[in-house]
């Protein structure tokens, strides 16, 4: 029964936490870009128009949303949850802070720490593609059908790069859970080097390239490139319903974020001192902070970059990430052998 | 072959670790800095704790129904409170403002399929390489370190060259 209390808690913060985080991120990355190019974006809602995102949910919840004749009903009204339920349940198993123990009893800042944590990752950033292609399919329209069959094409063949690119982590820690991940990564090297993940550097490459890929992000969104196929997959959709898919795309970026800081920047690890209280609290305020300065780098990238063209977008994920991320397996697979065992065949 | 063992036994990967069930649950620090894979490391001490494998993936049911339940209070909340006013001209699919030509479901190229194989025969190669890349030590422990390594060594090879034979035969020009 008390798990039970603890799971439901536990559930609600992470839930609470995610969309506050997601309300934030919209408002951030509209800032931002907005700076970047030489405007103020969103001032008005709130303080620093901080609530702009807020006011933007509530209008979309009070407008119509309209069901093209075309569609496929039950398809087409499935897939934005289809988009969010898996974004959702991605944030599961990330670890936020460090164990707090109170009153004898400890409970860890992650929500269940499964010990398949990164299969289950790879498994739910999968789930995506089936709710981009069902929607750009059953809209039984031009536009969303060419978005949604680039959008698959792609978002596989990154996921296949990024699955690679995990597996240097894994015989790294030797683990597969994320809290577990996160723990290997407390050691320091020479006593005062934190000893990151990211000294898979080439792992760490083409992850962070792969997620942007995954996540439909600049410079590899041509699932919405408005250009040349309007607003891709969710060209059919209005209202709330376009809501939840753009909901689930910076739910996504979240996740992400928060994934590469939990696999190659050391999760909520950092320096901890003071009272017990502080020490609590000091790790997670490491990990939001790492989070961000990720997100900064995807909201930077959108900023900067222009949009790829498709042939260099699949040519580059199967003739340069996949090869890469092999020939950097092979070499991590000696590098470990030799620090475990002295010699690999041993 | 640790001693005690006979050539051929077959076992389980925590067999060459005992459990020790006996020790008091107060050990369990999450915070210590010690490698996953060795003594006291979090495989071992997540071996012995968490037996809640059915707990775990309990509250994963009960996040994937509390995140469907909400999407769905959501969708009916806007259903009540928004408009509805369908007509003829709103339902026509969007064809960039012009009357739509023909039906929504076009081909698409064979381009597209190749991809979906490869991408299988990647994404598949990775589940095979993730359970060999945690249990590299008990390998070792069996005195089968270097049979596995090579083992995996070859598999990675073979894909490698899978990988080129594709390029090298063009299907994974754009052009």
């Amino acid at each position: 029964m008390e798990d039970f209390i603890v799971a439901a808690v536990k559930t609600v913060i992470a839930f609470a936490l995610l969309f506050t985080v997601v309300l934030l991120l919209v408002w951030i990355e509209r800032r931002i870009v907005a700076f970047m190019q030489n405007r103020l974006g969103p001032t008005r809602a709130g303080p620093l128009g901080i609530l702009q995102t807020l006011a933007d949910g509530m209008k979309l919840l009070f407008k119509e949303s309209m069901t093209p004749d075309r569609v496929e009903v039950w398809l087409y009204l499935a897939a934005p949850i289809m988009a969010l339920v898996p974004a959702v349940l991605i944030f599961l198993v990330v670890p936020i802070g460090a164990p707090i123990t109170i009153g004898g009893t400890e409970y860890t800042l992650q929500v269940t720490d499964l010990n398949v944590g990164v299969l289950y990752v790879l498994a739910m950033s999968s789930m995506a593609v089936y709710a981009i292609a069902l929607a750009g399919w059953s809209s039984g329209s031009k536009y969303p059908l060419l978005g949604s069959v680039r959008s698959a094409a792609q978002m596989i063949s990154y996921e296949a790069a990024m699955g690679l690119a995990l597996v240097p982590v894994i015989m790294f820690n030797g683990t597969t859970s994320l809290a577990g991940i996160v723990e290997a990564q407390g050691a320091t090297y020479f006593g005062f080097l934190p000893a990151w993940n990211i000294v898979l550097l080439p792992s760490f490459v083409v992850f962070v390239i792969a997620m942007f890929a995954e996540t439909n992000r600049a410079p590899f969104d041509l699932v919405e490139a408005e250009q040349e196929i309007v607003g891709g997959f969710h060209t059919e959709y209005s209202g709330f319903r376009f809501a939840l898919f753009f909901l689930a795309e910076y739910i996504n970026l979240f996740n992400m974020s928060a994934l590469t800081v939990v696999f190659f920047l050391g999760g909520w690890q950092g320096p901890v001192f003071g009272p017990t209280v502080l020490q609590w609290i000091l790790p997670v305020i490491y990990f939001f902070a790492k989070t961000f300065a990720i997100v900064f780098l995807f909201i930077w990238v959108r900023g900067t970059l222009p949009r790829m063209r498709y042939d260099q977008l699949m040519g580059f994920g199967w003739k340069r990430l996949i090869p890469v991320s092999l020939a950097w397996i092979i070499l991590a697979m000696i590098a470990v052998g030799i620090r475990r065992f002295g010699l690999p065949w041993a | 072959m640790p001693p005690g063992r006979e050539p051929g036994d077959r076992t389980h990967g925590a067999a060459h670790r005992p459990l020790d069930l006996d020790r008091p649950t107060k050990w369990i620090d999450f915070r210590s800095r010690k490698p996953a894979n060795g003594p006291g490391g979090y495989t071992e001490r997540a071996t012995l704790v968490r037996n809640q494998y059915f707990g775990d993936y309990t509250t994963v049911a009960v996040f994937l129904l509390s995140g469907a339940l909400l999407v769905a209070a959501a969708i009916i909340v806007a259903r009540i409170v928004a408009p509805r006013r369908p007509s003829r001209l709103k339902a026509t699919p969007y064809e960039s403002g012009i009357e739509p030509i023909g039906g929504g479901w076009n081909q698409s190229h064979i381009r597209y399929y190749v991809f979906a194989l490869l991408f299988l025969v990647f994404d598949v190669e990775a589940i095979f390489i993730f359970p060999w890349a945690v249990s590299t030590d008990y390998f070792k422990s069996i005195g089968n370190g270097g049979l596995v390594f090579f083992e995996m060594f070859a598999f990675v090879l073979i894909l490698i060259l899978g990988l080129v034979y594709a390029i090298r035969k063009g299907v994974l020009r754009w052009e």
